[in-house]
């Protein structure tokens, strides 16, 4: 009897110890992970939804939590050029078309170019690359004190022009409220367009040599071997530029604020400038979180697809 | 004759054709090369010119009495609003707040890459995708929020200063900052170490268990000394933006000595009062534009290899 | 009881059913070969015995002690990798202890049995060295050492020898099999080489979707297959397997074979096995080894059971040790194995002598074999 005894008490600790520990260890992974996991779940969708419901109150100075409807979204769309004052929003989403636009489809075109160019085996890339490429290194503040002296009519370009004898030249975007977003652009093409050339010429040096020689012998001129074999083979870098593109154009905001410190009476303002200055400077909070929404929204629409096509397809 | 000629003909026009094209393209990319390199140059010869030169001279002329009392200036004078006291402070702010960010949100990338990959479970895709969608937000969606966390925080801060005589850096900007920017760059970090032990053998872990080793022994001895090409990519990545960064510092630290370097420049750049000092402000920008040109200098592939990273998964 | 008992394992993915109920048992000393096509659960099933996988049902019993909720590192086992798994920041001596050092072993003790094993695997020189700087066969020599450094209960290895190219790899196939007899250790091996199986097992489980379809020594293996499977899967070049009808003439059973353009062959069967009988006019599949087809001069002079039939030769493959001759039987090309120097050519008749007893048969439907 006695012996039974002791081998039940000896058996019950030595099964459930190993059981207790590896399920602890089976855990370990988790827990680490946990608090990353916990701060973005907390800091990034909670605070969208909190940024959300603001939307929907009457929140003015400070936050509010009365739900007051739709009328922040109401105020920034049945608010237009029209109206007086013209709306700023209206300013703001028409000044993101316009350099979106332009910014995305001339950083694409530019790197394309740029790195075909330096594709054709260049003496003296290993110093022309970093060259384009470093003022993706430099803060927009930076960039922006730099484009302002030399964009400015007094003292930049047009200056310049002017000592060295061409005195009917004028270039005055910077200051003229119809044309201060063009700065914009130029500036930010200045400061992207480097790392697209990259990208491109990444694509480029990952494409098979064999295709290219087959389609040399094949007869294609070095303008068909681009147009019909190389572009079409770098449709995904295409994508991935398009991509970073439109979400460093949706979050421009210290670039506008740097070089034209917001335009003739907020005429340079980008949506995210719109945001920052309702919320933190006029007190419209409920208005800058109904923008910040729809920021939001229109990244949402570009970046999901993306990265459930990307993640969708990696297990595979 | 004739067909001895021809080939000839076209092989002597062949090679000027190819000449004019190389000449072309040298041309078209030494063009470009000052288009990049014009504005950078404009700041570091104005930056050594007096303002009598500035005011007289050529923008594009290299300064004739080169000077470096604007760097000085910049550094150790300068006025940001009504306070004159140079960029020096800033510029430490800016150190105080990088260093801590960039090393903690690395620390943690590692972690979750190593977790998201060697210790897999259900719905690990997911907890990425989660944190990965974190990278591609705009800021302006959760910076009222973390406006008015960060507030009610340094209130509390003050509470516990007054009865414990400590604050436990609740309220300090600088924490402040750190906090915000380990949130908002977990992403990247994350995605970067994920894609990086993605590729790492399993075996090894596999090899490491079964030789005793445990889950924080494999990490620091198997994986983190086998990871140092990606940890240099996270920290320049992560040092570059957040040393550039100036919506999050405008918000949370937008005024007084708290300032990182990027504000304080908008700062010293927009100050109307008296004569704008352009050679000062050009210093100034220089020394804000430093840390991460010299970076990228030293280490501009790895720089290249984050941003693609970044940009082009797996 | 045996060293190592794996009783009834399951193990599943969600739904699918990766391992269906395995039962292996291995002797102390021995050396079972687990060997299978991709896919068939061969490496999952030596990572649950390793502990790297864990297993839904049964249990894994060494030395008479339950270890299926042990992890890894407390069960007493020591794994060669495939890739070799060596860790690139440490040198190969830090690789040997690193397992050691986790164990809270002293430094003195660990650089005593580092020398042991470096002087059994002659890795002195190379030491110092990081595995980057090793050539294939050293590093598989460096994985082994890490295993032997250990002295564990159970060696497992994962494929070891894949990655080598074919000469060192049968040098290093003859290293472990001397190893194995000097230090006598208990291993469990992977690989889907069925020479490697052939040659180093002393029990062999050949598996096949999650399933061991034959448990056995080699010998067993190879003379008698229980299934289509197996008999087909072991063996280089493969089993002979051709379609034949069983005939009766008198009381005495007999395989027919069909040739192209001529009438069939009638093999008589002296010594058939029982069950043949209940397939009479019936379809089977007739079973025999390139080796059990040769000239007749190459016949074994003691089997007892020879017949010769003039075959029409195809193909000749004169393979210097041998000369395999190719046949057409019952729709199927057949492999004759004769004599290197035997005079044989491409587009004669030439008579071929069957060894029947070492010849099988097999049911078509059930692909189990007739006994």
């Amino acid at each position: 009897m006695s012996s039974v005894a002791t081998t039940q008490i000896k058996l019950t600790p030595e099964r459930s110890r190993p059981s207790v520990r590896s399920r602890l260890q089976d855990a370990l992974p988790k827990l680490v992970l946990a608090p990353s996991f916990a701060i973005t779940i907390v800091f990034v969708y909670g605070f969208i939804l909190w940024t959300i419901y603001l939307s929907f109150t009457n929140s003015k100075t400070f936050p509010s939590y009365v739900i007051t409807g739709s009328r922040a979204y109401q105020r920034l769309w049945g608010w237009t050029f029209d109206t007086d004052p013209p709306s700023s929003w209206y300013t703001s989403i028409t000044n993101m078309g316009i350099f979106g636009f332009l910014y995305i489809a001339i950083c694409l075109a530019l790197g394309l170019f740029l790195a075909i160019l330096l594709d054709q085996k260049i003496r003296g890339e290993g110093v022309l690359r970093p060259i384009y490429l470093y003022p993706m290194a430099l803060s927009f503040i930076v960039t922006g004190v730099a484009w302002k002296w030399f964009l400015d009519p007094g003292l930049g370009l047009e200056q310049t022009l002017h000592q060295w004898g061409w005195t009917s030249f004028h270039f005055d975007w910077i200051k003229n409220k119809d044309f201060v977003i063009y700065t914009v652009v130029i500036a930010g093409v200045w400061q992207a367009s480097g790392f697209i050339m990259a990208m491109f010429l990444a694509g480029l040096r990952g494409i098979d040599g064999e295709i290219m020689k087959a389609a040399q012998i094949d007869g294609a001129t070095t303008f068909q071997l681009y147009r019909r074999i190389v572009i079409p083979l770098l449709r995904p870098i295409f994508l991935s530029a398009f991509i970073v593109l439109a979400h460093l154009a949706i979050k421009s905001y210290d670039l506008v604020v740097a070089l034209t410190s917001g335009g003739p009476g907020g005429s340079a303002w980008l949506p995210s400038n719109f945001m920052y200055e309702y919320t933190f400077k006029r007190n419209e909070m409920a208005v800058g979180s109904a923008s910040a929404v729809i920021m939001l929204m229109t990244i949402v629409a570009i970046i999901v697809p993306y990265l459930y096509s990307e993640l969708r397809e990696k297990p595979r | 004759m004739s067909a001895v000629a021809t080939p000839a003909r076209q092989a002597s026009s062949g090679i000027s054709s190819k000449t004019l094209n190389r000449v072309v393209i040298y041309g078209l990319l030494a063009l470009f090369a000052l288009f990049y390199l014009m504005p950078l140059f404009v700041m570091l010869v104005t930056s050594f010119k007096t303002m009598d030169e500035i005011q007289n001279g050529n923008m594009l002329s290299l300064p004739h009495a080169p000077t470096f009392a604007p760097w000085i200036k910049a550094w150790s004078e300068v006025c940001s609003g009504l306070t004159c006291v140079g960029m020096k402070g800033y510029f430490w702010n800016s150190i105080k707040m990088v260093v801590p960010a960039v090393l903690i949100s690395t620390l943690l990338g590692a972690l979750n890459g190593y977790v998201l990959t060697k210790w897999r479970f259900r719905g690990h895709t997911l907890v990425f995708a989660m944190m990965l969608f974190a990278c591609f937000i705009p800021f302006q969606s959760v910076l009222l929020p973390m406006a008015t966390i960060l507030g009610s925080l340094g209130r509390f801060g003050v509470t516990l200063q007054n009865a414990t005589g400590f604050n436990f850096g609740l309220g300090n900007s600088t924490v402040n900052l750190v906090f915000v920017h380990v949130v908002y760059g977990l992403g990247f970090t994350t995605l970067f170490f994920r894609n990086y032990y993605e590729a790492f053998p399993t075996e090894l872990i596999k090899a490491a268990q079964v030789d005793g080793a445990s889950f924080f022994q494999i990490f620091r001895r198997i994986m983190l000394p086998n990871s140092l090409p990606i940890i240099v990519v996270t920290v320049i990545y992560q040092f570059t933006n957040i040393w550039n960064d100036f919506l999050f510092a405008s918000a949370y630290a937008g005024s007084g000595d708290v300032m990182p370097m990027t504000v304080a420049l908008n700062n010293v750049v927009n100050t109307s009062t008296g004569v704008v000092e352009y050679n000062v402000n050009m210093a100034a920008a220089m020394i804000a534009a430093l840390p991460t040109l010299i970076v990228y200098i030293v280490a501009g592939r790895y720089f290249v290899r984050g941003l693609m990273a970044g940009a082009v998964k797996g | 009881m045996a060293f190592l008992e794996i009783d009834g394992l399951k193990k599943r993915f969600g739904n699918v059913e990766i391992l269906k109920g395995i039962d292996v048992e291995l002797e102390k000393g021995g050396f079972l070969v687990l060997v299978g096509p991709s896919g068939c659960g061969k490496s999952t099933l030596l990572n649950t015995i390793a502990g790297l996988e864990q297993i839904t049902e049964g249990e894994i019993r060494v030395d008479g002690r339950a270890i299926n909720d042990l992890h890894p590192s407390k069960r007493d086992i020591a794994m060669v990798f495939q890739s070799y798994a060596l860790y690139p920041n440490m040198t190969v001596a830090g690789n040997i202890s690193f397992g050691m050092e986790m164990r809270g072993v002293p430094a003195d003790e660990r650089q005593k049995a580092i020398d042991k094993v470096a002087k059994v695997l002659q890795i002195g020189h190379l030491l110092q060295r990081k595995p980057s700087q090793l050539s294939g066969g050293q590093r598989q020599r460096v994985a082994m050492g890490r295993a032997l450094v250990r002295d564990p209960k159970l060696f497992l290895f994962d494929e070891p020898l894949s990655n080598l190219d074919a000469k060192l790899r049968v040098d290093m196939r003859i290293e472990i099999k001397r190893l194995h007899a000097t230090t006598g250790t208990t291993i469990v091996y992977v690989t889907h080489d069925q020479i490697e199986a052939m040659t180093l097992a002393t029990k062999i489980a050949v598996m096949r979707d999650g399933e061991v379809q034959q448990f056995g020594t080699p010998a067993e293996i190879y003379n008698n297959p229980t299934n289509l499977f197996v008999a087909d899967f072991m063996g280089s070049p493969a089993m002979n397997l051709i379609p034949a009808t069983i005939a009766t003439s008198g009381n005495a059973l007999s395989v027919v074979l069909q040739r192209e353009q001529r009438e069939p062959i009638t093999l008589p069967m002296a010594n058939a096995p029982a069950g043949l009988s209940e397939f009479q006019g019936k379809p089977i599949i007739f079973g025999v080894r390139p080796e059990a087809l040769t000239d007749p001069e190459g016949a074994e002079r003691n089997a007892s059971n020879i017949a010769t039939a003039d075959l029409h030769i195809e193909v000749v493959e004169p393979a210097g040790s041998d000369t395999f001759a190719v046949t057409n039987l019952g729709g199927k090309p057949v492999v004759a194995r004769l004599r290197a120097d035997a005079n044989i050519q491409p587009g004669t008749r030439t008579p071929l002598a069957f060894n029947l007893t070492k010849a099988v048969f097999f049911d078509p439907t059930t692909e189990n074999r007739i006994r």
